[in-house]
């Protein structure tokens, strides 16, 4: 039999061929590699959200493997001496086997912890890149929501987390949480027996929270991002205004190969980064804060950084108990206020707000193209408020440390942190509003009179005046003919950015080859008329 | 706006015919996009090809790839051959886990940093504009959808038949419930069992006697082991007294000077607890009545106890009472006595609750 050659350049074409014949992939996959995506660096905050959340995933299962769930009592025999023949939980010791007895383990669990850090770090950010962008507003006002919830998902994560180790520090801080669960009215003691499985701490909650953080809470997350990201690529990313780009067209690159590789390195070096960290810099040393003991405590115990506005919202609260004379008596504990309440009117407030702002502005219109925070004072200002209020709460968190360092009085700080929280707040709306208007009203004056040059010119009588460079041929003086129209992006205030004074000269040691020309509009590429397209070819010529 | 107008005209077009032979690679990929309502209005190679500068890169991207390869493996040998295992003292396992963050952060920045090179450089830069179609809903599918799915319902005939629809939610709910119910049953736990949210350790055994206070190696505390302006924590003298299964249990005993002995004194007989001291030693719980942390910093000169989670600040001298910061209640006092061989005992349990508030506390 003569056997047949298998013709190897015809492989690939003919696996695609036989793949397309079975599920039809060829015109969704065209869409996907086409679809276009509108760049700007601050539409990366999310991903590293995604990439470290990802990286969580990775060290998380490895940690799994060897965490032990449990609050058998152990007597520690690792090669940690100092803890050596301590008493303690099984899960603090396979904890403290995780950071000295598992190869390995010590950088997975810290790159774990930073990346986590890294996550809610990102997460508010990119929050606020929305909420200050206009990127929440119609058609996208689902995913702020899924986003700010997103925020708490993840703060449960986190908590659930960091009390895992049962450590010292964490266990004080699930004191806190079953007190605060405690201090609900009516149910709370019910709440707090039911999750705990009796009085505090009981012997079930690190398992109960473990199942919470690996599989019921990853899950829930694992759900939210799928939706959010899914609603990206379904509505279109929002976009900067600026040349060609409308409300009704998206603006960019094609996702390959150009976008997706970008987008691949980044990972990567948010990958990196975080092992860096994971490798350099301590992370909960749970091996110095000892096993939980309910009766001890250090001074300067703080939580995450992402759980510390909790911690300075309820110490800056008054200690105002309400009692209800009915039987008994009843009690609403103070601790209720700072740490149920508060927390509810937040995701309230953040969840509604798409909906709030559309309400008062009568808009029911669909916007694609993102605002400038400063052409939006009001928002931009409320924005400002909540971020200040959310600062004052987080520095009161660790009053007692900057009481410490500073050789302040500890109450001093309290009492600051209360007035602060009232006070910051409307006088940053202020502000912001008032420097919005006036950046507005600068740019307004650009459009208007030209760029300042620098160049000072002294008139026949004696006056001196500045030079300045008109952006348009037709726009001569302040006399208001031919100002251009403000176009929603930046408005180039220096000689260097309008292309006159030229690109600075590249390469390192040496000017790299001749050059660059000046471009056309700073930071984008010119958007040319249609004849020139046309021209764009493989330059391969037609037969 | 001109770009849009000029897209609505292209798309009127003809779509180009892909399987003519004379067409290049590039022409089917404009076409492509072109069907998915996408005009590549700009399309510039960056690196002319065979220049310097597309060498340049080229070896640049080349350099970090390598880097990695070399970071990567730098990492596999720390990993297997360098010393990690715990041992007290500087010793070098205390390089491994930096070691192994610096090799593995170089060899994924450098992958990272390639990759980014190669995209952003030698890649062609582009413009491409394409339809939201976002605003251009079809009404006729609007109003076919919406009439299915009235028609469905009304084959459906819950409104002529309520009977259904009414034994159908009668029949849900409570499958819903079963759905429920082992859940909330299974984790329900009644709080108030055995009293256990109004007692402590120091609660006498019935008909045993009165339960001694003990330091935490369990040794039991007689006056002479608190000096003057001193305090130490104690704990029950009971099985498991000196552990997390009696959380509320730990307790502060404190040795007070002679002037502020008689000020606490004076204070405990205004709230009727004028026996609660024994001589100059009071003792408090010292689980916070705010949020259960112990209230632990002592300060002898004024005599008040704070909590470090949250400042509370409780005056020692007169009963406990918060005196700044979020605690609204003061700290309970436990009774005390010396027994016949002279060891501290309670006399009785808290007589009020410990720990931090809730709803039914009387």
């Amino acid at each position: 039999m003569k056997r047949r050659k298998i013709d190897m350049a015809a492989v690939p074409g003919n696996a695609a061929r036989g793949v397309d014949d079975r599920f039809q992939v060829a015109t969704p996959l065209r869409r996907l590699l086409n679809k276009v995506f509108p760049d700007h660096w601050s539409f990366l905050l999310g991903e590293i959200a995604l990439f470290s959340f990802v990286i969580l995933l990775l060290t998380g299962v490895f940690l799994t493997f060897f965490y032990e769930p449990a609050m058998t009592e152990v007597v520690y025999n690792g090669s940690y001496a100092p803890l050596r023949g301590t008493p303690m939980s099984a899960a603090y010791a396979s904890s403290l086997d995780l950071s000295f007895d598992v190869r390995g383990g010590l950088i997975m669990r810290q790159m774990h912890h930073w990346s986590a850090l890294l996550f809610m770090a990102s997460i508010v950010v990119h929050m606020m890149r929305v909420f200050f962008t206009g990127a929440f507003r119609k058609p996208r006002e689902t995913n702020w929501i899924i986003g700010s919830l997103l925020f708490w998902v993840g703060f449960l994560a986190g908590f659930t987390g960091y009390s895992l180790p049962d450590d010292g520090l964490s266990g004080t801080g699930l004191r806190i949480a079953s007190a605060i669960m405690l201090s609900i009215p009516v149910i709370g003691s019910w709440l707090t027996s039911s999750i705990f499985g009796g009085e505090f701490p009981g012997t079930i909650i690190i398992s109960r929270f473990f199942i919470a953080h690996v599989l019921l809470i990853p899950g829930l997350l694992v759900a939210l991002i799928s939706v959010h990201l899914g609603l990206v690529f379904k509505q279109k990313h929002t976009q900067w205004p600026g040349p060609g780009r409308t409300n009704g067209n998206v603006v960019g690159e094609r996702m390959f190969p150009r976008y997706a590789l970008k987008q691949g390195g980044f990972f990567m070096v948010v990958f990196g980064v975080v092992a860096l960290m994971g490798g350099l810099f301590q992370i909960n040393p749970i091996w110095l804060f000892g096993p939980y003991e309910a009766w001890v405590v250090s001074a300067a115990s703080q939580p995450d950084w992402y759980v510390m506005f909790l911690d300075g919202s309820t110490r800056l609260m008054p200690a105002w108990e309400i009692n209800i004379p009915i039987g008994d008596g009843y009690v609403i504990p103070p601790l209720f206020w700072p740490t149920v309440v508060l927390p509810g009117i937040l995701v309230g407030l953040s969840t509604l707000y798409p909906f709030m702002e559309a309400r008062h502005l009568k808009d029911r219109k669909s916007h694609n193209l993102l605002q400038r925070p400063r052409d939006v004072p009001a928002r931009t200002a409320v924005g400002a408020m909540a971020v200040s209020f959310y600062v004052v709460l987080t520095l009161s968190g660790a009053n007692d440390v900057i009481a410490d360092k500073f050789q302040i009085s500890l109450n001093a700080m309290t009492w600051a942190g209360r007035v602060g929280l009232l006070v910051v707040p409307p006088l940053a709306y202020y502000l912001t509003y008032r420097v919005c208007l006036g950046l507005q009203q600068h740019d307004r004056e650009v459009l208007a009179h030209g760029v300042e040059t620098g160049i000072i010119r002294r008139l026949p009588d004696g006056r001196f005046v500045e030079v300045h460079q008109p952006l348009s041929a037709s726009n001569g003086h302040a006399d208001g003919h031919g100002a251009l129209e403000y176009a929603g992006w930046v408005v180039p205030k220096k000689m260097n950015r309008l292309g006159a004074l030229g690109p600075a000269i590249r390469g390192f040691f040496y000017p790299i080859e001749k050059p660059a020309e000046a471009p056309v509009s700073p930071g984008h590429p010119p958007v040319e008329a249609r004849p020139e397209r046309e021209e764009i070819t493989s330059g391969e010529p037609r037969r | 706006m001109t770009t849009h107008t000029e897209h609505q005209a292209q798309q009127a077009r003809e779509p180009l015919d892909v399987q003519d032979p004379r067409l290049g690679r590039f022409d089917i990929v404009l076409e492509g996009a072109r069907r998915d309502d996408i005009e590549i209005v700009h399309y510039e190679p960056q690196v002319v090809p065979g220049s310097k500068a597309e060498r340049r890169l080229t070896r640049t991207v080349a350099l970090f790839f390598l880097l990695t390869g070399l970071a990567a493996t730098a990492f596999l040998a720390i990993f297997i051959w360098w010393p990690w295992e715990y041992a007290p003292g500087r010793g070098g396992d205390k390089w491994y886990t930096p070691l192994l963050g610096v090799t593995m952060g170089i060899s994924l920045l450098a992958v990272g940093f390639g990759i980014l090179t190669w995209g952003k450089k030698l890649l062609p830069k582009e413009v491409s504009i394409q339809d939201r179609h976002e605003g251009a809903v079809n009404e006729d599918d609007r109003i076919i959808t919406g009439q299915t799915m009235l028609y469905m319902a009304d084959e459906l005939g819950v409104k002529r038949r309520p009977l259904l629809g009414i034994s159908l939610l009668a029949g849900l709910v409570p499958v819903g419930a079963v759905a429920a119910a082992p859940l909330v049953g299974g984790l329900i736990s009644q709080p108030h069992k055995n009293n256990q949210m109004f007692t402590t350790g120091f609660a006498p055994a019935e008909g045993g006697g009165k339960v001694r206070l003990v330091r935490e190696d369990g040794r039991p505390v007689r006056p002479a082991d608190v000096s003057t302006g001193g305090q130490i924590t104690v704990f029950p003298g009971i099985e498991h007294g000196v552990s997390n299964q009696h959380a509320d249990s730990p307790t502060l005993l404190i040795h007070l000077r002679d002037s502020d002995a008689q000020e606490a004194r004076q204070a405990n007989e205004r709230i009727g607890h004028g026996d609660y001291m024994w001589g100059n030693y009071a003792a408090y719980s010292k689980i916070c009545t705010h949020a259960g942390c112990p209230a632990s910093l002592y300060e002898q000169q004024t005599n008040r106890l704070l909590c470090p989670c949250h400042q509370s600040q409780f005056l020692i001298t007169d009963n406990a009472k918060p005196i700044f910061g979020p605690a609204s209640r003061r700290l309970p006092q436990l009774p005390i006595e010396v027994d016949a061989e002279g060891f501290f005992v309670a006399k009785s349990d808290y007589t009020e609750t410990v720990g931090p508030d809730f709803w039914e506390r009387p």
